[in-house]
Parts: C-alpha cells; sequence; structure tokens
C-alpha cells in the first residue's frame, strides 16, 4: 500500500520545461514514476523531453491525460497561482518543491484548499517518494528501498539523512515524505502521522522536526492517544538563537514558543523516543521497532 | 527584514494611523531645526536602532537611556549629541551594543490610557491574527502568561479580510465605548490591516498604543518586520533597509545566496540543507563544542559558493575550526568534492579542516579529497566529524 502515492499515481509537471524542472523530473521519470504531462503555459502542443505532452493549462492535463497529481517546479512569484490552478482542476495531490512563496499567498492558498479536495505536500519541500514505486520531487531515489517505515520530515537534508541510515540497516520504507519548511504548508506532521497510522503496510513511523511553530506538539498529543506503532523522532535546532529565521522561513523560535526543548518535551511525553543525534536516527527507532 | 521606528511611523501616516509629529535625523547640525519642527512642548529623544530595550539602555560611554523625554530645547540638544555616534547596549543587542546613526525626535503625546496592538500570522490557523491587550507597554509574552484574560484575539479570514466585526471585538475586548473613539479604532485597525496585507509584513507591532486626555488615539512606538520572500513586490520598503544594523558576514552571505547566521562559538561549519545545518550546530554542542555560525550552501554547493563560504567563516576571528557536512543527494560527491578542494586552494585555511561526506558516488569523492593533498581530516558519520572537530578545536 503505502501513502499518496503509488504505482498508479499519474503526474503532471508543473514548470518542469525549464532547467531545474527538467533535471529533477527526468530523475522521476528514471525512477519509474509515470509523469502523464506536463504544464508550460504557451508552450502547449509541444512534447517534453519525449516523454510526454506540454499543456497550457492543468485543466487540460487533467482531461486529456488523467493526471492526478502535480508537482510544481515554478518560481515563487508564480507558484502560489500555479498551486491554485491545480486546485481549481481539481488535482488529488499537489506537491510544490518551491522555496520563497511570501506568507501572504500561502494564507489564501491554505484557504482554498480548505474549499476543496486537494492535499498539498510542501511548499519548500523535496517532496515524496514510495520506494520501488513512485518519486515526485528532489529526493535521491538510491538511498531508499521499499519496507514498512513512514517517514515525515521538515527538512529535506534530514530525510535523506533518516532514510539512507535506515536502509544501510537494511529497513526500507513505506513513503517518505517532505512537508517543507515553511510557516503556512499543506499537510502536516499530524496529517502524515495518521495517514502512517491507517496504513497496514507502515508499521512503524520516524518524525523529524525543527523549531518553530507547533506542529510536533500536535502530532504528539495524536500519537500519545492513537497510534500503537513504534515511532522515533529527531528535532533540529537546539542551539538555535532566538529570533532567527534558520535558513528556512517556518524554522524560528518566536518568544516562549517554538522551541526545540518545548517539542521534544512534548514528543517524550507521548512516550516517543528521541534521537540524541541526527546522527542516531534510525537506530533510536531500532530501539523500539526490529522486523 | 527590520526598519526603524521612525520608517515604521512615517509608513503608519501612510495608512491613516496617527502617530505623535517627528523628525529622525543623521547628523548633530540638522538637530536644531528638527527639535524646532517638533514643536514647542515636551520633547522626547530616541535612538533608532533595530532593537528593544532601547530606554532602559546604556551607552558605552556610561550615558544612561536611549530614550529620554526632556523638557527643553537645550536638554534636547544636550541628550541627543550624548546618543549620536555612540554605541547602545540593551538586553536585546548582545554586550557589543549598536551605534546610534539616527536620533527621532517627537513631540512628548499626554497620556491617558496605554495598550498593546499587533498584527502576525497564527501559524496553527495559517490566518493573520489580531492581538490586542489593555496592557499597554508590557512585553505581551508576559501578560498573556501572566493575565490571559486582558488579552483580546482575533482572527482574520485572509479572503475576506478585516470586516467590522473584527473591529468591534477589538474595540469591547480593549473596552473602548464612546462613539468618537469608536470610530478611530475603526479608522486605526483598517490603516493597520491594510498596511499588515499590502506591503507584507510578517509582523506589525504597537506598544504602546495609546489614548489621550483629548479622546485621540495614537501609536506611540512601532515596530515592523517585512516578509523577506515577499521584498521582490516592494521595491519601496527595499529602500528601507539599513545595512548597517546587519551582521556584516550574514550581508555578504546574502550576496551569493548563502543562508548563514553569526553566532559566538569557535567552530564554523558548512552544511547543504537548512535542518541538517541546524543539527549540525546541535550535534557540536552534543559533543562539547561551540558552533560559530549556522551555514546552508543549499542543494548546489558549487565551488563559488562553497569559496566565499569559507572566506565569511574564515573572517570570524573566533573560528578556531571547520566542519564541512555535505549529503550528496542528486549531486555526486565528486563534483562536491571537487568544489571543497578548490575552494580550499582559493583561500588560506588556517584552522583545522573536517570534511564528511555522505550519499551518492560516496567512496570517489572521498578517494578526491585524500588525493589532494590537503590538510584535512575526513570523517565517516556525522557524529564522527562533530567528534573530531571539537577534538581539533581544542589544540
Amino acid at each position: 500500500m503505502s501513502i499518496l502515492v503509488g504505482k498508479d499515481t499519474r503526474v503532471v509537471g508543473q514548470g518542469i520545461t525549464g532547467k531545474a524542472g527538467t533535471l529533477h523530473a527526468l530523475n522521476n521519470v528514471a525512477y519509474g514514476t509515470n509523469y502523464v504531462a506536463a504544464v508550460t503555459p504557451g508552450k502547449g502542443g509541444s512534447t517534453w523531453e519525449d516523454k510526454c505532452p506540454v499543456f497550457n493549462t492543468v485543466h487540460d492535463a487533467v482531461e486529456k491525460e488523467g493526471a492526478n497529481t502535480s508537482v510544481i517546479f515554478v518560481p515563487p512569484p508564480f507558484a502560489a497561482d500555479s498551486i491554485l490552478e491545480a486546485i481549481d482542476a481539481g488535482i488529488e495531490l499537489v506537491i510544490c518543491i518551491t522555496e520563497g512563496i511570501p506568507v501572504r499567498d500561502m494564507t489564501l492558498v491554505k484557504d482554498a484548499l480548505k474549499k476543496s479536495k486537494t492535499r498539498l505536500i510542501g511548499p519548500n519541500c523535496p517532496g515524496i517518494m514510495t520506494p520501488g514505486q513512485c518519486n515526485i520531487g528532489i529526493m535521491p531515489g538510491y538511498i531508499a528501498q521499499p519496507g514498512k517505515v513512514g517517514v515525515v520530515s521538515r527538512s529535506g537534508t534530514l530525510t535523506y539523512e533518516a532514510v539512507y541510515q535506515l536502509t544501510v540497516r537494511g529497513h526500507g520504507q513505506s513513503t517518505c515524505v517532505g512537508i517543507g519548511g515553511d510557516p503556512v504548508n499543506g499537510t502536516s506532521h499530524l496529517d502524515v502521522v495518521k495517514l502512517f497510522n491507517e496504513d497496514p503496510e507502515t508499521e512503524a513511523i520516524i518524525l523529524i522536526g525543527e523549531i518553530g511553530g507547533s506542529a510536533e506538539e500536535e502530532a504528539a498529543a495524536y500519537i500519545k492517544e492513537h497510534v500503537t506503532k513504534p515511532c522515533a523522532a529527531f528535532i533540529a535546532g537546539t542551539t538555535a538563537p532566538p529570533g532567527r529565521r534558520m535558513g528556512h522561513a517556518g524554522a524560528i523560535v518566536s518568544g516562549s514558543s517554538g522551541s526545540a526543548e518545548t517539542k521534544i518535551a512534548a514528543l517524550k511525553d507521548a512516550g516517543i523516543l528521541v534521537a540524541p543525534t541526527p546522527s542516531e536516527i534510525a537506530s533510536t527507532l531500532l530501539e523500539v521497532y526490529s522486523k | 527584514m527590520n526598519i526603524h521606528e521612525y520608517q515604521a511611523k512615517e509608513l503608519f501616516s501612510q495608512f491613516g494611523i496617527s502617530v505623535p509629529a517627528g523628525k529622525a535625523v543623521q547628523s548633530a547640525d540638522a538637530f536644531e531645526e528638527a527639535i524646532d519642527s517638533v514643536g514647542s512642548g515636551k520633547i522626547v529623544v530616541k535612538s533608532q536602532i533595530h532593537a528593544g530595550g532601547r530606554g532602559k539602555g546604556t551607552f558605552t560611554t556610561g550615558y544612561k537611556g536611549g530614550v529620554k523625554v526632556v523638557d527643553t530645547k537645550e536638554e534636547a540638544l544636550e541628550a541627543a549629541n550624548a546618543m549620536l555616534g555612540n554605541t547602545l547596549v540593551t538586553h536585546q543587542t548582545g554586550p557589543a551594543g549598536r551605534e546610534v546613526k539616527t536620533i527621532y525626535f517627537t513631540e512628548a503625546s499626554d497620556i491617558e490610557k496605554e495598550y498593546y496592538l499587533a498584527i502576525l500570522l497564527d501559524r496553527d490557523s495559517s490566518k493573520p491574527v489580531i492581538i490586542a491587550s489593555t496592557e499597554g507597554g508590557m512585553d505581551i509574552e508576559e501578560v498573556a502568561e501572566k493575565t490571559p484574560e486582558k488579552i483580546t484575539k482575533v482572527l482574520i479570514d485572509p479572503a475576506t479580510g478585516i470586516m467590522p466585526h473584527h473591529k468591534r471585538a477589538i474595540a469591547f475586548g480593549l473596552g473602548f465605548s464612546a462613539k468618537e473613539q469608536l470610530k478611530q479604532l475603526d479608522k486605526l485597525l483598517s490603516g493597520l490591516y491594510k498596511f499588515f496585507w499590502d506591503k507584507d509584513c510578517s509582523m506589525v507591532e504597537i506598544n504602546p498604543l495609546i489614548t489621550t486626555p483629548a479622546g485621540d488615539i495614537m501609536a506611540l512606538d512601532a515596530k515592523v518586520n517585512f516578509d523577506s520572500n515577499a521584498l521582490y513586490r516592494h521595491p519601496d520598503i527595499v529602500t528601507l533597509r539599513d545595512l548597517g544594523e546587519e551582521d556584516e558576514k550574514e550581508v555578504k552571505a546574502s550576496e551569493y545566496n548563502l543562508s548563514y547566521i553569526a553566532l559566538d562559538g569557535n567552530i564554523a561549519c558548512l552544511v547543504n540543507g537548512a535542518g541538517l545545518a541546524m543539527s549540525t550546530m546541535d550535534i557540536i554542542k552534543h559533543f562539547g563544542g561551540n558552533p560559530a555560525n549556522f551555514l546552508d550552501v543549499g542543494g548546489g554547493a558549487n565551488e563559488e559558493q562553497v569559496t566565499e563560504a569559507f572566506r565569511i567563516i574564515l573572517s570570524d576571528p573566533n573560528v578556531e575550526g571547520i566542519l564541512v557536512n555535505i549529503f550528496g543527494g542528486i549531486m555526486s560527491c565528486k563534483t562536491i568534492a571537487n568544489g571543497i578542494i578548490a575552494a580550499a586552494k582559493n583561500v588560506e585555511m588556517t584552522v583545522p579542516l573536517v570534511v564528511r561526506l555522505e550519499g551518492n558516488e560516496v567512496a570517489e569523492g572521498k578517494q578526491l579529497l585524500a588525493d589532494s593533498g590537503l590538510a584535512l581530516t575526513p570523517a565517516d558519520s556525522l557524529a564522527d566529524a562533530a567528534q573530531k572537530i571539537v577534538e581539533l578545536a581544542k589544540k
């Protein structure tokens, strides 16, 4: 099973005719991901890299190719509009890789999401991968292998660390989800934890968070009440100075809110093992999960 | 991006928010004219720096107070001369303090009551939230902790914007009832929300907002922060940036698209990815060291960026060791190793360097580093790398 993406995912790439978009989307295709269409306004009628047709609108890609998932590599000033277009076209799952979308734009996107059936992953995220089936975004496919551990993270490179640590220890992943480092995002830790909890093929969960907001605390509270699968976590930013944005727009301790200490305490209170260093994320999970 | 109080108040005026008459000047020659222009009564002399706690701050000259209320022109001149060009230390500046380069003179207002008013993003709901309190001039976090009933919070639907019922909720929460005051507050809230929204603010804060004995409502202070990701659509705001208020190394880094934050430790780090960069700082601390900076070179980590990153790191005199931690995802570790080798040859390495590479073609990347003849210490895991650099920096 896995969650959100798999063999049946039909991807439309928004903004993949650009240089970076092409590079990553071709990597996705080489992994076996089914790109059925590209959308670049003005380039409709052409073909993307001999792989799939290019359309002017997402509506066309849905109507003509049955696209159900979109990946967005559009530059920040235009990315919110691209997400809204995908929502408008009825796309079920939108994955937005773009970093640097203004918060104001994202509050409007968030509002539109609530009124739709679309789920957004990101923005400012590495994407999502169900190993062996489907890889959408910029995650390196070789670090993963099919398996039973679900990974959810706000950070790209920390996801790679955790996934790679699992893989070299012989543990594969059900799905790896990068939810992104922005203060307003489409899918939270909690949303993904719920999906992993309901997924019969996910046996254990790794949750990677960082300073800023209270999404990790929210997930911890849910895990405490509802999740019996083994869980491990890591929180980045113990040494981050308050009031500074640490690379990610959402990684900021504001006053007393969003500190690593608060998050670690909430996770531990929920009975979740918290890795003391990023080198020990997989080994921490394997203390309580060993299939 | 932050701006000064006087700049924020100029913007407030443009959006119909009442502020006391004021004039900001950068040179002592202009003091007299500025003082004359703000009226003949009591005057407030305010140091302009991007840090709070100015009133209770102390100059390195020993002069106390970065904000002074005075009765005469002579006293105003004396205070301004004691502030301009000198370094003010507050609880937010750190011990080094900040040089005061601008003095803001404003007329002193008669205060009947002080309030608190702010608009920022509520992360839980992804909506703008207006926070108002009857406890003006106080730290809002403290009020929230001790007397939460004195705070009114109103979430704004971003699609509709601020509506009359939002404004009524704030007015009644603050205890306003006189018709004239309700009207004034209505106008102020509309203006403030429009400013927050139109200019892509991350936060606007008025502390205190005051009522005068005559019944007027006015912003006595102003703190504004803009969403850096939205600056491309506000060229007028970009001109308000004061590079003198920012760390020199951070400004330099931003020119090369490097995300760098200066810290006060002695072990520098150079990492790809924000989460991994934060964790690298954390693990240095975990093994008994102290991180000198946060530095995310992004996904590319090319030679030019790594070279510039090394230069910035080495310009910090506290640095006694460097930890390079790169997870080569899509990009080959060979490319990254070549970038590090070239960069290390471009700059003179004066401190120990530990390199941890992981990911795509890692064996080849490590071999390149080993063959390079550079005096660097390779590491296998992040834990190994952190322990090595902490040890080397001690020597």
